[in-house]
């Protein structure tokens, strides 16, 4: 029975939202709804964590869907380098689905609720797909899933704002001229090497040299990659979708949608192409090196001179997903790990602040400004609290999750590209300090002139006080991150030698 | 030599179609227009994962009828079948946005529509200054 299980771990991470999302139209009562969706994540959250443990014994699961064997046959693959954004996706999930209690009836209305969760599923489980499958196509697929699935979820917020329709809308546009320049890139590599899966890909490509296709197709599959990733110019539909969608939906979309498509992008330019390749390094040092120069700044300075909260922490992920992209392409293995070690502790912190932001919207029942917040941080210590030690986290302070991050990249920086770069971090992870303290100012400093009284909401700040704990206790001792984005930039670089 | 350009056309087709969706997608204001490019881009994409599965001159990948004989790839038949769904869930979704957008504006032009936003906008700051004075005085 539980050889069954542990032989089957790969599909059921995915098929298991997958299924209750289908299930769950058929529901219409808004709690049976939640209670399903959070036993739902809970097992996926399980599962995953088996997952974890089976990876640290046998580094390396492959799981042959429908029997068909692998280089023919759609893979699934769970490597140490997998597991990390699967363990994001369902860490988070969970949490914000604890945290979507309250706030998803108030965001969304109660009718629509079983609706929304089935979509909440069908965004998770395409999310977890997009990082186990080892098939380029099938990669694809899941990519449309959970892209529609969370075009559908950002527009749910029109009921609050109209203005949500259009942030969807451009969503969805953009997102679907990446996904097809993907599958252009995956046709052209189809069409000179003759295979889908990815290792198989990565060891075809390797004897090819100087095809015009292989190049084209690179481009293409990057290009695609990064506009889901939101890089730096191509970044335009995450500030107005993360901004207009309901509460918990954008904590689940800022948390985990961009980090998914990262991964891919680091599978695409170390698994499947060749770090010594000219074309790589090119790309690294003269395309993605100075975009993620320009996102770290942009995006700091974008959020300097935001009024509105949310669009704030929107534009300040545009920016640290520059940090993200900066540790990549540097290329060496200190730098990928720093580059996994950002992406974990980012999807905690960013978790924590969206919590903190939009339970205070919810607090106050409207949409939230910096001038709003005046003085309301004596009001409510707990939310308050959580989101000074997150903001902190984000600026890397020592103590916080953050700061590892931070150091690990600056190590990376220092040993291989010289000390310009770790200035420019430095310079970057001050600015973001303005646009931290101007809402900490506010909050705290500020008279309360409203004489707004808030009560605080145990099963709204439960998750924001889980996350909070998790931003300092991976500050204090990060050997479990640490080791594991170790381990997965090894088998990254390994795999393209 | 006809048969040899006649791949080549088709990569034209391909190459045409898809400037004319980008373009549509990325210079028309009118949703409902970009919407049509966003669905020509997809179907170009189709095109060019058929043209690379056809062999001139080859049979179609039937077991007892191929076996000695030169045959088409399938498999890019069978991946634009998925590759049509997604873009028909696509359209589906884009086109409902639409309808949503034009309910709520009354209009589905990208001017109008950030024209009215900033009004919104506007206004809020309007009501917020007046607010400001109610409190001063």
């Amino acid at each position: 029975m539980t050889d069954i299980l542990i032989k089957n771990l790969p599909i059921l991470v995915v098929l298991c939202p997958l299924m209750m999302s289908l299930f769950l139209v058929l529901i219409s009562n808004a709690f049976i709804s939640w209670i399903l969706t959070l036993l739902t994540t809970v097992l996926t959250f399980i599962l995953s964590i088996l997952l974890f443990q089976e990876v640290q014994t046998h580094t390396y699961i492959s799981y042959a869907l429908g029997n068909w064997a692998p280089p023919l046959g759609i893979e699934y693959v769970i490597d140490k380098v997998s597991i990390i954004p699967i363990i994001i996706i369902s860490s988070i999930s969970l949490l914000s689905t604890i945290f979507s209690y309250k706030l998803m009836p108030f965001d969304v209305g109660q009718s629509s609720i079983s609706k929304v969760y089935s979509l909440w599923l069908l965004a998770i489980a395409g999310l977890i797909g997009l990082v186990t499958t080892g098939d380029a196509f099938n990669l694809f697929v899941f990519l449309e899933i959970s892209s529609l699935a969370s075009v559908a979820l950002v527009a749910m917020g029109a009921k609050k704002d109209k203005q949500a329709l259009v942030a969807a809308y451009n969503y969805l546009i953009i997102g679907a001229v990446g996904a097809t320049l993907y599958v252009i890139g995956v046709g052209l590599l189809y069409s000179i090497t003759g295979t889908l899966n990815m290792e198989d890909l990565s060891n075809k490509v390797k004897e090819i040299d100087n095809n015009r296709a292989l190049i084209a197709g690179f481009g293409f599959m990057i290009t695609g990659i990064m506009v889901k990733a939101a890089v730096f110019p191509l970044h335009i539909w995450l500030p107005r979708a993360y901004s207009y969608a309901p509460s918990a939906v954008s904590v689940l979309l800022a948390a985990t949608a961009t980090k998914a498509s990262l991964y891919i992008l680091a599978r695409i330019l170390f698994s499947i192409f060749n770090i010594s390749d000219d074309l790589i390094i090119i790309t690294l040092n003269y395309v993605i090196l100075p975009l993620s120069i320009l996102a770290m700044f942009a995006g700091t300075i974008m959020a300097i001179y935001e009024k509105d909260i949310k669009r704030l922490l929107a534009h300040s992920s545009i920016a640290q997903i520059g940090y993200i992209t900066l540790a990549f392409s540097i290329g060496s293995n200190a730098s990928i790990a720093a580059g996994f070690i950002h992406m974990f502790n980012h999807a905690l912190i960013k978790g924590g602040l969206f919590m903190a932001i939009t339970s205070i919207g919810y607090y106050l029942q409207k949409r939230i400004t910096i001038n709003t917040l005046s003085g309301l941080g004596r009001q409510m210590p707990i939310t308050f609290f959580c989101f000074i030690l997150c903001s902190l986290s984000l600026a890397g302070l020592p103590l916080t999750a953050g700061f590892i991050s931070k150091l690990y990249l600056i190590k990376a920086t220092i040993s291989s590209e010289g000390i310009w770069i770790v200035f420019l971090i430095l310079i970057s992870s001050a600015l973001s300090l303005i646009y931290l303290w101007k809402m900490i100012e506010v909050l705290w400093l500020h008279e309360n002139t409203k004489k707004i009284i808030i009560n605080e909401n145990p099963s709204i700040y439960i998750s924001l006080l889980i996350i909070t704990f998790l931003n300092i206790y991976f500050g204090l001792d990060a050997s479990l991150i640490v080791n594991n984005s170790e381990s997965a930039a090894n088998t990254l670089m390994g795999f393209s030698k | 030599m006809i048969s040899s350009s006649m791949g080549i056309w088709n990569y034209w087709i391909v190459f045409l179609l898809m400037m004319i969706g980008l373009f549509l997608v990325i210079g028309r204001k009118n949703f409902l227009k970009k919407i049509v490019g966003l669905a020509i881009f997809q179907t170009s994409v189709f095109l060019l994962y058929i043209t690379f599965g056809k062999i001139t001159g080859a049979t179609p990948p039937i077991l007892n009828e191929a076996l000695d004989k030169v045959y088409s790839n399938p498999l890019p038949h069978v991946l634009i079948l998925t590759a049509i769904v997604v873009g028909v869930a696509t359209t589906a979704l884009g086109l409902s946005l639409v309808l949503r957008i034009n309910s709520e504006y009354g209009s589905i032009e990208e001017d109008d529509i950030s024209a009215q936003d900033l009004v919104d906008y506007h206004d809020e700051i309007e009501t917020n200054k007046k607010l400001k004075s109610k409190f001063v005085k």
